[in-house]
């Protein structure tokens, strides 16, 4: 097609000014609440459902307090870097999205060791009670959300040497990842209140 | 793959016809796609019933074995509601909504024809397990702990959960795309309050998927766990509970029941309008009240489990949310009556199915309401009272009102007529034929038949109803066989149509059949509720003039840009499904799977969308 008609810009017209992929993401997320809610009804059906074994007296909460904060934290990194960005700062663009990986993945890493930990010393398996199946299967649906997070945001900077997101670009790619992001982050918030804290 | 020139397939091959089927994402060639695809499986799922109607038809017959029975209702079950209803819906969503609202596609294109793939080959999936060791047996509601390896050790419930879930992420992902589709890409003045009935029950249709679906995955991800790395969610034994199966399946099963019927509903809601020529009556309020029975359609789950044991005061709950949830049903009803009420009626086969359909779900409403009580639930339980009923909803209701859509845009597919006469034997024989299958059942039920069980005793007083059952189910099976032949008659033979041979209010009337590539060579301005009724009579909402699309009889075809065609939907769909099977067959087609996926997304992202 000619480039008139890509200048043309009825086609990127949309009735709520919204982006269509932003929508799009906000459908996927009102989906993915019924998910988490799903799981955190049978993770709160089960707390108690020990069978005598381990129970929820085998959560470390230091450790988990401080890789908490770290994925708090990774959200205002993600925001500093969406408006770097935007503001044609590539480099600290760059640096805030790689800040919000390091950050992914160092609480991956605490949720390994923590996994290990009760596996090897605590002998908490998913077939060991109902507490460790509930617990095994939240934390880990939320770890694997993470973990795709993290590939997604380093997808995200692999572009930025490949043309995109160049100042005066659009950024939705950047604000797709980060909406992703934030949810991922509030669902935790979620659960380390209910399954930690209380 | 710069433009589509580049990459059109040459389609006067076969091969290259073929192929660009395989790489297409115009919705409305998806669309044809669903709409085979869904009747095939449709006629799979009758074959079934048949099946076990014949087996029924005499006292201690032997047609099939008892475990052959319950694969047949299990997969009846199964294959109606994922494989056929919801995916005939689908091609009606793909075709219709984006040239309702006045659109030239739906918002992701790709995505849509991934979701198409993905239910393609996970009905496949599922079904190979006839030939793969045994079907799925435990009900299309899989209740726990049946569904354990304690009590089914072969893979057939696998095939089952893991079909599921591949289904449920084809409905979650066209959802999404519809709901951004219709939300996003209306016509200028195509406010919501201007959306033709059907784009508004699609809307709420979508937005059930994505909240009710996610319930049954986890539900199903519990299960698989159970079934492969010994959880114990819903085996009493490790402290678990089968009740919470049914808790989280008819979390989902029961706004299913609505993802069903809703659909139908605006397909009637488009149709009665059109036949009666007079709009919808109470036009707001048939909308808002398909919405208030999609919330309230989450709050009554439990009337599936009156009989489990959960109390009185929660069956006192589910029992007065249930009743309530008939009232913005009848005052769909009513309206649709008062539509009726002083129209200059023709009696099209479009517009008899949909009256059938009204007349039909009346009936299913009525027992819906008896049923609700849990006094008479806990009477009839499990016997063929439930089954007619649920008949009369999904059958009398949806099967009606998926024809008469068929019928009523046959035309708009193909550019020609169905065969009126034939399509009115069609009805008549259904209508027929399902009343005799089920209003017998009613009977059955009240007299105290078990459901799923695949025999009954000579001197129990069943021997009449069902020899008349299995004589409908026949005459049904009949009236389907007129109708593909109609169909495949028409769709060469058909007498040409033209672009609005009913007189429709709606947009697609306002361009030719089939309609162009590209829909609307200039996007319509939209001023009322029936556009294509402002332009042919003058006069819209405001007295503004509509404008009138050029019918694309240009000469010249217009400069308009549409998305490539592409193939990595299918791959990815394929990638997903034959990891699937890694988990039943061999562990090799996991990493297969896996590759395909990665591969094809890595493609998909890469590809300009154009």
């Amino acid at each position: 097609m000619t480039a008139e008609a890509h200048g043309h810009h009825e086609e990127h017209h949309s009735s709520t000014g919204l982006d269509n992929r932003k929508l799009g993401m906000w459908a996927f997320l009102g989906s993915e609440t019924m998910f988490f809610g799903s799981l955190i009804l049978v993770m709160l059906i089960n707390k108690h459902n020990t069978l005598g074994g381990p129970g929820q007296e085998v959560l470390d909460l230091v450790l988990t307090s401080f890789t908490t904060f770290v994925l708090l934290t990774s959200s205002l990194a993600m925001v500093l870097s969406l408006a770097a960005f935007r503001n044609g700062s590539l480099l600290w663009g760059r640096i805030w999205l790689g800040m919000v990986m390091l950050m992914g993945l160092i609480f991956l890493g605490g949720q390994v060791y923590e996994f290990t930990e009760f596996v090897t010393h605590k002998h908490l398996t998913p077939s060991t009670n109902l507490f460790g199946a509930s617990f095994y299967t939240l934390v880990g649906f939320h770890g694997a959300h993470v973990a795709i997070g993290v590939l997604w945001l380093g997808t995200v900077l692999a572009y930025t040497w490949r043309g995109r997101f160049q100042p005066g670009m659009d950024m939705w790619g950047i604000e797709l990842v980060g909406l992703y992001w934030h949810f991922v982050d509030l669902v935790w918030v979620a659960i380390f209140t209910l399954i930690y804290l209380i | 793959m710069a433009t589509v020139t580049a990459t059109a397939p040459d389609t006067r091959t076969f091969a290259g016809t073929a192929w660009s089927w395989i790489t297409t994402v115009d919705h409305k060639r998806i669309a044809v796609l669903y709409l085979v695809t869904s009747l095939a499986f449709f006629m799979l799922g009758g074959l079934e019933a048949l099946l076990m109607r014949l087996q029924l038809a005499t006292p201690e017959a032997d047609v099939v074995s008892a475990e052959r029975f319950t694969e047949l209702f299990t997969m009846h079950g199964t294959t109606m509601v994922f494989l056929a209803l919801m995916p005939l819906s689908a091609a009606f969503f793909n075709l219709l909504v984006p040239l309702m609202i006045g659109a030239r596609d739906v918002a992701f294109p790709r995505l849509n024809a991934l979701s198409y793939w993905i239910y393609l080959f996970g009905g496949i999936f599922m079904n190979i397990s006839f030939v793969a060791g045994g079907a799925p047996n435990a009900g299309w509601f899989g209740y726990a702990p049946l569904t354990d390896t304690a009590f089914e050790a072969t893979h057939a419930i696998d095939f089952w959960a893991f079909g599921l879930q591949i289904l449920g992420v084809s409905s979650i992902l066209a959802s999404i795309n519809f709901i951004v589709t219709i939300i996003n890409m209306r016509a200028p003045g195509m406010t919501l309050n201007r959306m033709p009935m059907f784009v508004w029950m699609s809307m709420i249709t979508a937005f059930l998927i994505i909240f009710a679906f996610p319930a049954i995955t986890i539900g199903l991800v519990l299960l698989i766990f159970d079934r492969y790395i010994e959880t114990s969610f819903f085996i009493p034994e490790g402290g678990g509970d089968p009740v919470l199966w049914q808790h989280l399946f008819w979390v989902f099963g029961h706004p299913e029941v609505y993802i069903l019927i809703l659909p139908a509903m605006g397909i009637v809601s488009e149709i009665l309008p059109t036949y009666s020529r007079k709009p919808l009556f109470g036009y707001a309020v048939v909308a808002y009240s398909g919405a208030a029975i999609a919330l309230v359609g989450f709050g009554v789950w439990t009337h599936h489990m009156f009989t489990v044991g959960l109390g009185p005061i929660a069956d006192t709950a589910f029992a007065i949310s249930t009743m309530a949830i008939a009232v913005p049903t009848g005052v769909k009803i009513f309206n649709w009556i008062a539509t009726l009420y002083g129209g200059s009626i023709s009696f099209k086969s479009p517009m008899l199915f949909a009256v059938g359909m009204v007349a039909m779900f009346i009936i299913g409403g009525l027992s819906g309401v008896m049923l609700g009580s849990p006094p008479i639930d806990s009477q009839v339980q499990d016997t063929y009272f439930v089954v007619a009923h649920l008949h009369y909803v999904l059958f009398g209701g949806t099967v009606f009102g998926l024809f008469a859509g068929i019928y009523h845009w046959f035309p708009k597919f193909t550019g020609r007529f169905m065969h009126d006469g034939w399509g009115k034997v069609h009805w008549l024989l259904m209508l027929i034929g399902f009343n005799l299958t089920f209003l017998p059942q009613h009977m059955l039920g009240i007299d105290g038949m078990p459901r799923r069980v695949h025999t009954y005793a000579a001197d129990m007083g069943f021997d009449l109803w069902n020899m008349m059952s299995t004589v409908g189910s026949l005459m049904i099976g009949l009236s389907f066989l007129i109708f593909i032949i109609n169909a495949l008659r028409s769709i060469r033979h058909g007498e040409p149509s033209g672009g609005d041979p009913w007189d429709g209010g709606t947009l697609e009337w306002t361009i030719p059949s089939p309609p162009p590539v590209y829909n609307f060579a200039e996007i319509p301005v939209v001023d009322g509720r029936y556009p294509a009724w402002d332009i042919k009579r003058g006069g819209g909402h405001t007295g503004a003039v509509a404008t009138a699309p050029e019918a694309g009889a240009e000469a010249d075809e217009p400069d308009i840009h549409m998305p490539n065609p592409s193939y990595w939907p299918i791959v990815m769909a394929a990638g997903m499904v034959l990891a699937a099977c890694g988990l039943i067959f061999h562990q090799a087609f996991i990493l297969l799977g896996a590759m395909l996926f990665v591969i094809s997304l890595v493609g998909w992202i890469e590809e300009p969308a154009g």
